[in-house]
């Protein structure tokens, strides 16, 4: 156990945390600025915002002794007996300095910098700079350089961090970035014909302090200050990252990276920073639909209550398709409802798209090839419930003897998941109901074809590869006219008010022994189901093992 | 002292210093040869941290301390570095040493690696030195041929190699862990330390950077004992608990307005004045000196009434200066403007700084902007403490930058401002007759201009 004080306040830290001092003031509400500095990088110790005054408390006499020189805090890991002083004068007039000069070659062109109001150079400026200017240097303009398809640079408005040349060589493991030139020269760039170009390149925009590095895809479109900040779960993949989702009015810019150490701690592949462009997509369904001879007609969603049941109920024997986009919640309910209008109705898994192997990154990174966010909850749900969980073959094979007579299929597939000779095998029902994000030759069939929510409208858990259960809320409310899934099977069921899925996961935790932990208020990072369900099977031993053998990557 | 018979240059002036052969009459391998057979590394470390020996590259760091920060017991590899990039503005002394005694040079650094076990040892070699380049190339080979290098030397069961790494003109290389860096084939970024060389350094293996110089007296400690190398120069203050002592041989790298310049070997501790009078045949053209660099530019100015000051560790320090560097003592003469030595300094470390640490790079170049200014007849009075407080701000000394350099590019303006401030102020008035008294920010320039 090692006993600090910073400003005065004392901060005992174990001995197996190695914290340097920026991660211990942050302990006791001290915030230390910092450029450089990342903890997911090596530490560099360059910006020198970070400059504070140590010194040690002699245990027999109880005095300090002050050094007399500045140390970088991020670079200082904790000893017992130190004594750690951030906001001397000399503390201030250090931090002054370097804000005067990193502004004095700046072009402070804030009014049309994307990073206005999230920018550690014009807060720590508020915060920490000089007044008035004393600089007798006319800085560039907003000078702009392509370094690859999706981000740019601002040449000027760059601090010299090297946070994404160091981002490039020890986590993506590209290392396009590069420091060119020397001194006052100095410039981000690439080698000609190698572009930054890598599945993780977009973290280089959220990781650079300032706003020299700008993603395309942002850039220009809003301002940070309008936006609100979700909290979410990318369901690009069964990484199931821990993300924010950066919303105004129902309109989402941007997502970024949620810190998570369990999960993905920093980062965050482009495939799913860029996924959300399927919210938008103006191919969306957006109203319920039901046949009507060989068309398919308006329906609205008090007719379509009052009547779905019974018309299911009277195709049986039914079967469901559990989409691995859904979420526990959804799951949970469709398997009640489907199971509570036939008893036997076959509970069918959908389709897990796949593609090309797992990818990992020298920095441990991993995308994984499993493009869907929730199958191990989605098949612990309807194993519980069925006993089995059947592949999507078996119900084809059983659409094929015509053993069946209604289907409830959800999607919430990003791509087309079923073909038109696929599709065709459905021909024949007496009831197909779906429930997708878009058209699909399956929906053309439908009796009743009904619009889904996107992940980000939903409210629910996913269960990640590693067994890492999340729970999310909605981040932007649908198009009008769509009913989220939870929603709409939580109405058929017949419960009153508003769809509340955290009361869903309560009951699924106390049904189903898999879910156990999910009683519990869910922490932001998540919850390893594995992991708890050794530890209550195996007493501390087993939570040990558990923790070594499902730790990510 | 002018009866002193030099040790280190004893060599140079022989036909054919740099052959083998030369080398070894004049008792050269002596040295290497009773070590080996005599002293077990740790032996040797003891000897040469008794000796008091102080590192010769700038830093005045003791010798033998440092390489006792190796680990105990390391399993190896152990690196060896030579620092022979000497690029500090008015040294001269280590090239001498490497064109006319190459051998002298290799043979410290046998020790030295003896000493610390190191099995592989690179000279990083400024660019600029194509002669000491070939010189040392020869020499490396002949020590192959003799069995002074490789396997099994001279029947021990220690072994070396020495690789020649060549610089690409730049001052930072010369920085220990820029140097590092640079061999390691990247930019020579200086580290952040900790950890230091000794524990974490090329190719994150314990690894000793010392001077060319610091290695050759090595050679003649071993060779004539703890006792001979403290009868030279200057024993530590008995009032300062804190100095570590001048002992030793010191080549004197003496150039710029004086009649005789030239590398001149002498014990610790001679005065400048006298170095500059009797050695150097006094300041050229029957002038003054105005002021002198005691240790290249890093070092600051000490001024004409400084000159008594003792050129051993101590002695620049006591008069405000950085310390005795690289003990090239550079002399200006009393018509020389010290705006114009300001300026080229600056120039310099604005130019060299490897651009890491915000306070250097913006600093030095910052600086630099505010004395074009000056020249260019639109300085004010207040420039001088804004340049004093840029001065102040920088360095590893108050703890805002990564190396040394900035220190070196602050000594200069301190000193030059503190010593010569007169002289600035009048120069300001009389280039700015109109305008020396404004306040308020600075008319801007461009970037573009300066950069
Ligand atoms: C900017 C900078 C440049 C340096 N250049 C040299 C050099 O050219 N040669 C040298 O021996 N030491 C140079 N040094 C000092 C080295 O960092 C290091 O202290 C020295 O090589 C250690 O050797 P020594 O202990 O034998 O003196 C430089 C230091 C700094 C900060
Ligand atoms: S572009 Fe941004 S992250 Fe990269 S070095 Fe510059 S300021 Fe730092
Ligand atoms: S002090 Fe200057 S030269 Fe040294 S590491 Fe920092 S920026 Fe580079
Ligand atoms: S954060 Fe410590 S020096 Fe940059």
């Amino acid at each position: 156990m090692a006993t600090i004080i910073i400003d005065g306040r004392e901060i005992e830290v174990p001995d197996h945390e190695r914290l340097n001092l920026i991660e211990a003031a942050r302990r006791v509400g001290v915030e230390i600025p910092h450029y450089c500095w990342h903890p997911g990088l090596s530490v560099v110790g360059s910006c020198r915002m970070c400059l504070v005054e140590i010194g040690r408390r002699d245990p027999a006499t109880g005095q300090v002794q002050m050094m007399p020189k500045l140390m970088p805090a991020c670079n200082t890991p904790i000893q017992d007996g130190m004594v750690v002083v951030t906001d001397s004068p000399k503390v201030r007039r250090a931090r002054a300095m370097v804000e005067e000069d990193l502004l004095l070659r700046h072009p402070v062109d804030c009014p049309i910098c994307d990073k206005a109001g999230e920018c550690r150079l014009q807060d720590y400026h508020f915060r920490y700079g000089q007044p008035e200017r004393r600089g007798d240097v006319r800085p560039f303009s907003s000078r702009r350089q392509e370094l690859g398809p999706r981000i740019t640079l601002f040449v000027d408005r760059c601090i010299l961090c090297t946070r994404c040349v160091r981002f490039t060589r020890e986590v993506s493991g590209t290392a396009e970035l590069m420091v060119r030139a020397r001194g006052t020269h100095e410039q981000i760039d690439v080698v000609d014909g190698f572009p930054l170009d890598n599945k993780l390149a977009g973290n280089v925009v959220d990781l650079c302090p300032v706003g020299a590095l700008g993603d395309k895809d942002f850039l220009y479109r809003q301002r940070v200050w309008f936006m609100r900040s979700h909290a979410s779960v990318c369901t690009r993949c069964a990484a199931g990252c821990s993300i924010w989702v950066d919303e105004n009015q129902d309109r989402i810019y941007r997502v970024r990276p949620r810190e998570n150490p369990q999960v993905n701690r920093w980062w965050i592949c482009d495939d799913g920073r860029y996924d959300y462009h399927h919210v938008h997509d103006p191919r969306r369904l957006v109203a319920p639909v039901c046949r009507e001879g060989s068309g398919l007609v308006p329906i609205d969603w008090p007719e379509l209550l009052g009547r779905l049941s019974d018309q299911l109920a009277r195709a049986r024997p039914l079967a469901a398709v559990f989409s691995p986009f859904l979420t526990v919640e959804e799951a949970y309910l469709l398997a009640r409802y489907i199971r509570g209008l036939d008893p036997e109705a076959l509970l069918v898994l959908g389709p897990i798209p796949r593609e090309g192997e797992d990818e990992r990154f020298p920095g441990g990174f991993t995308i994984a090839a499993e493009k869907c966010p929730n199958r191990r909850g989605v098949e612990k749900v309807v194993a519980h419930m069925a006993g089995e969980v059947a592949v999507f073959e078996r119900l084809l094979s059983e659409l094929d003897g015509g053993t069946i007579r209604g289907v409830w299929v959800s999607g919430g597939y990003r791509q087309e998941w079923i073909d038109a000779t696929t599709a065709a095998r459905f021909d024949g029902l007496q009831q197909l109901v779906v429930q997708d994000l878009f058209p699909s030759p399956l929906t053309e069939r439908a009796t009743y074809a009904l619009p889904g929510a996107a992940a980000a409208e939903r409210d629910g858990s996913y269960v990640n590869r590693t067994d890492q259960l999340q729970s999310v809320s909605w981040a932007v409310r649908p198009p009008s006219g769509v009913r989220p899934e939870g929603s709409l099977l939580w109405a058929l069921l017949g419960r009153q008010r508003l769809y509340d899925a955290r009361a869903v996961l309560r009951e699924v935790a106390a049904e189903i022994g898999h879910f156990h932990v999910a009683a519990e208020p869910i922490p932001e990072v998540g919850v390893n189901l594995k992991v708890n369900l050794l530890a209550r099977s195996e007493g501390p031993a087993g939570e040990a093992e558990g923790v070594r053998q499902t730790r990510p990557s | 002292m002018s009866d002193y018979q030099p040790v280190l240059l004893a060599n140079i002036h022989r036909e054919d210093s740099h052959k083998l052969a030369v080398y070894e009459a004049a008792g050269g391998y002596r040295a290497l040869r009773k070590t080996l057979r005599e002293k077990s590394p740790q032996e040797v470390v003891g000897i040469v941290r008794a000796s008091g020996l102080r590192g010769r590259g700038g830093a005045a760091f003791p010798t033998g301390l440092k390489w006792s920060f190796l680990p105990e017991g390391h399993p190896g590899p152990i690196y060896f570095c030579v620092n022979a990039d000497e690029s500090e503005p008015g040294t001269f002394c280590n090239r001498v040493q490497m064109e006319h005694d190459p051998h002298q040079v290799l043979e410290g650094t046998i020790l030295s690696c003896y000493a610390t076990r190191a099995s592989t040892a690179y000279i990083y070699l400024r660019y600029e030195y194509p002669l000491a380049y070939r010189r040392l190339q020869d020499a490396i080979a002949e020590c192959y041929e003799a069995g002074y290098l490789g396997k099994n030397i001279l029947g021990s069961d220690f072994s070396l190699d020495i690789h020649i790494h060549r610089g690409a003109g730049a001052y930072i290389c010369g920085e220990e862990t820029g140097l590092i860096e640079s061999i390691e084939g990247k930019r020579a970024w200086p580290r952040i330390k900790p950890p230091f060389p000794a524990v974490e350094g090329l190719f994150r293996k314990p690894t000793v950077v010392n001077n060319v110089e610091t290695l050759t007296c090595v050679v003649h400690i071993l060779d004539r004992g703890v006792e001979w190398f403290q009868s030279l120069g200057v024993p530590p203050d008995p009032d300062n608990p804190r100095d570590a002592g001048s002992y030793g041989p010191k080549l004197y790298g003496l150039s710029g307005h004086v009649n005789r310049p030239g590398v001149y070997e002498l014990p610790l501790g001679v005065r400048c004045g006298e170095l500059i009078e009797e050695y150097g045949g006094g300041v050229w053209k029957g002038r003054r000196a105005k002021a002198v660099v005691p240790g290249g530019v890093s070092t600051g100015l000490m001024s004409q009434s400084e000159l008594d000051t003792p050129l051993d560790f101590a002695g620049p320090v006591s008069v405000g200066c950085l310390g005795l560097g690289t003990a090239g003592v550079v002399v200006l003469d009393e018509t020389y403007p010290i705006i114009d030595f300001l300026y080229n300094s600056c120039r310099f470390f604005a130019h060299e700084s490897c651009g890491q640490c915000t306070p250097c790079r913006e600093g030095t170049r910052w600086a630099l902007r505010i004395l074009e200014r000056i020249k260019g007849g639109r300085g004010r009075l207040g420039d001088l403490d804004l340049l004093a407080e840029i001065g102040e701000g920088i360095g590893i000394i108050p703890g805002t930058t990564i190396c040394g350099l900035a220190d070196g590019a602050a000594w200069p303006i301190k000193t030059a401002l503190r010593k010569f401030r007169d002289e600035l102020e009048d120069y300001i008035r009389r280039t700015n007759p109109t305008g020396y008294m404004a306040t308020g920010p600075a008319e801007a320039v461009d970037v573009a201009e300066v950069a």
